[in-house]
């Protein structure tokens, strides 16, 4: 099988950062779910295809890292880190108003196809926690007042969150939202 | 950041940091010309007589780290930056990976000249995508300069540098795991001996691993000279080290802090005092994975390698976790082995079990249906993980559960109803734990 013409480029360059095909597999496994929206039989078969490797090993690596999915996430998947820095900051509060605003569970997509949420572990914001994670983008020093103002934004704006691998590039966001508000 | 002696951040509040023009205007990129005209080895010697030692965790020497790499290897030799930070309450690489990207790279080179490694790779965190960005325009901005790439800074040597993105896992901050990460596997721990990637690291060739703020560091020895260096911090740590103060403080934020330097004094001063005028009840360390400290332990206590060490806790990445007087300690608990459950990388058995069993107890105790015996129980299960895997993940579940409950015993037998049989040798008995 074959993806698009730039999803099979930019593997092709990927794959020439590394002294070995298989260093390739990780970058392979984020461009097949960019691409078809979550690993499928079909995705993982085409990892294997382009990187030569077993396909039972790029299962493993699938199922392995946190950030392959096997099924479609919402458009926006709302990411809280509960871990005890953020905890300690309101965590709780957060994932409270996630729950109450979309009454999802962790993993669920909301049945228009806009929203999911997942608890996740430390996201490495620590210092400006509560955090939570939209697709690629990080929101920081939240409330539930500040989360409500930006999930509202995002449905009305409906801006592009998402690094992507095969363009090697970003979205750009909420218009005149910080990218980071680390200090 | 601090109002101290900023050394590794002195340009970070620079709006224009980030771009390699601005980084040049502050003197970047002068440094690595200077080191390409040293004798590698000299160079390697200049980092051991600096002091400076590894800042992800370990705190293991980084110039006898480089030495350990094999002259005239016929293998080609591997440089990586380890900045897969993951660690609870950790998140100064972050920092340095926004803001001063080309800090990064110009200590990696620094660290490929002294190994003589041709070819590099950055092993970033797969959520950090704007950082990712940045390093990412860094690394397209250097090699369009030809301060990467073939004969860089016009000096004859060639290095070449790749920006890899995790996809998370904790355990990939472990160096063996990262690595075989980077070859395109698990990322599990590897066995030891060897025990330094040096000889055997990524596909199995010399390899030198170091954390993002170490290598950053690097350039900083270079700049101010190794006996300038070693005059900064204590007899034995020396330098400056980020700290990530977090939780229950007014001001948390990454600070730079010269290593010797009080805690209480840095949690009073720096952070702000503990937030809305409350007394402190604990702290975690250098993250979640040493054990915890009480406010009463804190007395005396350095922000050092080896003042941390001797009160029973560990340097470890610089992070700190603050918690206040109305903390419960078994929600803390009970959150950081969640923590460790979760991230287990499920290799060795006794953590991949063990970790989720402390997790459950932990929750069962939390959830009021803890039972007489509960308490040993926990100890019991930490004594078969400490000391019998592969990584020094599984002495992380031990010494993180252990730390709360001896540190804070009575708030864990408050918590038991006794409603359960009390078993004298009950920790050997998991099979009562069957749906829990």
């Amino acid at each position: 099988m074959k993806l698009s013409e730039r999803a099979e480029t930019a593997l092709a360059e990927i794959k020439k950062k590394y002294p070995a095909e298989k260093s390739a597999v990780v970058p392979a496994l984020y461009i097949a779910q960019e691409e078809l929206g979550c690993l499928n039989e079909e995705a993982l078969a085409w990892v294997a295809e382009r990187t030569g490797v077993q396909p039972a090993h790029v299962r493993e690596l699938a199922s392995f890292y946190s950030m392959f999915y096997s099924r479609r996430l919402g458009r926006y998947n709302i990411q809280v880190c509960r871990t005890l820095p953020c905890a300690l900051r309101g965590a709780e509060k957060i994932v409270e108003y996630l729950r109450d605003r979309f009454g999802l569970k962790p993993g669920q997509v909301s049945a228009d196809g806009m929203w999911s949420y997942e608890e996740v572990e430390c996201l490495g914001s620590c210092g400006t926690a509560p955090v939570c994670r939209i697709n690629d983008h990080y929101f920081e020093n939240l409330t539930p007042q500040k989360l409500a103002l930006i999930i509202e934004r995002l449905t009305v704006e409906k801006p592009d969150l998402s690094y992507s691998t095969i363009l090697d590039s970003l979205g750009v966001g909420l218009k005149d939202y910080p990218k980071s508000e680390i200090v | 950041m601090g109002n101290h002696r900023q050394i590794l951040l002195a340009n970070i509040k620079e709006a224009d940091q980030h771009t390699l023009a601005g980084y040049e205007s502050r003197g970047g990129y002068s440094v690595i010309r200077r080191v390409l005209g040293m004798e590698p080895l000299k160079a390697i010697e200049e980092v051991k007589k600096s002091g400076l030692r590894g800042r992800g965790g370990a705190g293991f020497p980084t110039g006898v780290k480089w030495s350990y790499v094999p002259r005239n290897s016929r293998k080609p030799v591997y440089v990586v930056q380890n900045a897969d930070e993951g660690e609870p309450g950790t998140f100064k690489d972050r920092l340095l990976l926004e803001r001063d990207p080309h800090l990064c790279i110009e200590g990696m080179l620094i660290c490929a000249w002294a190994v003589q490694s041709r070819r590099s790779f950055i092993y970033m965190r797969g959520e950090y995508c704007f950082p990712y960005m940045r390093v990412n325009q860094a690394l397209a901005d250097c090699y369009r300069a030809g301060y990467l790439g073939d004969n860089i800074f016009g000096s004859g040597f060639s290095h070449h540098m790749t920006l890899h993105r995790g996809a998370g896992a904790y355990i990939c901050g472990e160096e063996t795991a990262l690595l075989e990460s980077l070859e395109g596997k698990k990322g599990q721990p590897r066995l030891k001996p060897p025990f330094f990637p040096a000889l055997a690291g990524l596909y199995g060739c010399p390899t030198v691993v170091n954390n993002t703020e170490t290598l950053a560091a690097c350039v900083r020895v270079f700049e101010l000279g190794a006996e300038a260096y070693a005059q900064i911090g204590t007899a034995k740590s020396k330098g400056t080290k980020l700290i990530s103060a977090a939780g229950h403080i007014n001001r948390p934020g990454v600070y730079e802090i010269e290593l010797g330097y009080p805690l209480e004094r840095f949690i009073a001063e720096e952070c702000g005092g503990v937030w809305h005028g409350r007394k402190l009840k604990a702290v975690l360390v250098g993250g979640s994975s040493f054990p915890v400290l009480r406010a009463d332990e804190l007395a005396g206590v350095n922000l050092d390698y080896e003042s941390l060490q001797a009160a029973g806790s560990a340097l470890g990445s610089g992070a700190l976790i603050v918690m206040d007087e109305t903390t419960d300690m078994l929600a803390a608990a009970c959150n950081i082995a969640r923590f460790y459950a979760h991230e287990s990388c499920g290799q060795c058995t006794p953590c991949r079990e063990g970790a989720g069993w402390v997790a459950k107890i932990f929750d069962r105790l939390a959830a009021g249906r803890g039972v007489v015996g509960d308490i040993e129980l926990i100890e019991s299960v930490c004594g078969q993980i400490a000391g019998h895997t592969i990584c020094a993940f599984g002495d992380a579940v031990a010494l993180a559960a252990q730390g709360f409950i001896r540190k804070f015993p009575e708030e864990f037998k408050a918590r038991i109803k006794g409603a359960g049989k009390h078993l004298p040798n009950g920790a050997e008995d998991v099979s009562r734990l069957k749906g829990v």
